[in-house]
């Protein structure tokens, strides 16, 4: 579970609509802000997404299949964008 | 705004092009595609347009897929900002020299001027027509004419407009480099960042580097207004002192409490010692502030610094492009919080909720709008934090 990850989960944020699943399925990693979206809730990293531990990658693919606006992703952790 | 003389860009506007010829010589074709590549690499060259990315990575990771696209980026949505319109109508010439040595060096076979509708896209149309005629260019070049909104520059957003969708920002999860304009790699550059390319093709690297810092070569163009006595766009080495700066907009018009630096996305910095900082990413970083696409604004002593920036802060809450959750509410709250404070609500609360809401909305958007507006606020909190303080017991310390 403290495995460092190779995934990292992003919101597409021009798409989520704070339905919440996502902070249900996966409460380790998420909770709500106070209008309803997503927020990492250990900070993200470079890229902005949130790094997935190993052990919950599992739980995160559950979260992204859940999502009902698809604006969940689970990619390879990028470096910053430009 | 008004245009001096001052740099080796400067030196080489050239309104049509017979003079553009005269004055800079044939366009520099390299030979085929990645040529002009250790050039650029070895001159230093960043981008212009604020986020000063090295152009020959830029250059590279494009070239390097198949059916690249071009774009010049003059959409210059920074309303503080006058260089990408000056360079459009002075110089628009040096602008599709670079970009068409940019199509060269990547292999693309498509190039657009993405410019805000009015006189910077109508004198970039005027021209094309006559560069075609003579057989000046090589590549074709297509302008598009954007609406003038804070986020129409942004790079996801030149993609969507492209692509013949609004000009807002998109999510990404390929690098626009990599898979931008209908999938296929997209360079965009500012068209500042070309028309030095353009010089650089010409000149070479060395004469490119012996303006700026050694690990910030070059000119830039800057564009200096508030409280100076020649508003305008001005040309100065990278790490000229931000005073020197203000110095080439013929000088403050009284003394001054602070300035912003690189523009509404940019940071305050308090005028001592901030006049004395070098205008380079290195030495600005520090101050959690950046160049920018060179963005200087004066505050005269007496102007209150938090009502300045609860102006701008509600400008960047009218411009969210109002597509995602945490800038769609975040901004508007930010913008009405720090209006309570500028206007002398003392409530302690308001500093706390402050830092929650800029905490909040930072790095979570499809662009950096937020991000920039986060940079913004905070660096206001630290510059005017003698205002904060008087302004939480009901004074004002500009207001005196």
């Amino acid at each position: 579970m403290n495995e460092p990850g190779t995934q990292e989960l992003r919101v597409d944020w021009t798409v989520c609509a704070g339905n919440g699943l996502c902070t249900e399925l996966l409460p380790e990693l998420l909770e709500r802000d106070p209008w309803g979206y997503p927020l990492a809730r250990h900070g993200a990293g470079a890229g902005g997404g949130v790094i997935v531990p190993a052990g919950l990658e599992g739980y995160a693919r559950r979260a992204v299949a859940a999502c009902p606006r698809l604006a969940l992703h689970l990619d390879p952790v990028q470096p910053r964008r430009s | 705004m008004t245009r001096r003389s001052g740099g080796p860009l400067t030196a080489a506007f050239a309104p049509d092009l017979a003079a553009h010829e005269h004055r800079s010589g044939p366009l520099p074709w390299q030979g085929g595609r990645g040529r002009l590549l250790p050039a650029v690499e070895a001159s230093g060259l960043t981008g212009r347009g604020g986020a000063g990315f090295p152009t020959w990575r830029k250059l590279t990771a494009v070239a390097s897929g198949s059916r690249p696209v071009v774009v010049a980026n003059g959409a210059e949505g920074e309303p503080a900002s006058a260089k990408d319109l000056t360079l459009l109508t002075h110089a628009p010439h040096l602008v599709l020299d670079g970009l068409q040595l940019a199509a060269e060096a990547v292999g693309s076979d498509r190039a657009y001027v993405y410019a805000k509708a009015g006189p910077g896209a109508d004198a970039v149309r005027r021209v094309v027509a006559e560069r075609v005629t003579r057989g000046w260019d090589r590549y074709p070049v297509e302008i598009i004419a954007t609406p003038d909104t804070f986020l129409a520059g942004e790079e996801s957003a030149i993609v969507a407009r492209l692509e013949g969708r609004p000009a807002r920002p998109r999510h990404r999860r390929r690098l626009i480099v990599e898979a931008g304009v209908r999938g296929r790699p997209t360079l965009v550059q500012n068209v500042e960042t070309l028309a030095h390319l353009a010089l650089i093709a010409r000149y070479g690297a060395a004469w490119f580097r012996r303006l700026g810092t050694p690990a910030e070569p070059g000119t830039f163009l800057g564009t200096v207004s508030g409280a100076c006595a020649t508003p305008g766009v001005v040309e100065a080495p990278l790490g000229l002192p931000v005073g020197e700066l203000v110095g080439l907009a013929d000088g403050p018009t009284g003394p001054l409490a602070a300035i912003l630096v690189g523009g509404y996305h940019g940071a305050w910095l308090p005028a001592d010692p901030g006049c004395r900082i070098p205008m380079s990413r290195e030495a600005l970083a520090s101050w959690g502030a950046s160049p920018g696409a060179g963005v200087v604004i004066a505050l005269p002593a007496g102007t209150c610094g938090l009502d300045a920036t609860a102006r701008i802060a509600g400008y960047l809450a009218e411009q969210s492009a109002r597509q995602c959750g945490p800038c769609l509410n975040g901004l508007p709250a930010i913008a009405a919080t720090l209006r309570r404070l500028a206007d002398g609500t003392p409530d302690p609360e308001l500093v706390a909720r402050l830092d929650r809401l800029v905490a909040l909305v930072d790095g979570r958007g499809a662009c950096r709008h937020p991000d920039g507006t986060s940079r913004l606020i905070r660096s206001a909190m630290r510059t005017f934090a003698g205002d904060v303080a008087a302004h939480l017991h009901g004074s004002c310390l500009e207001a005196a």
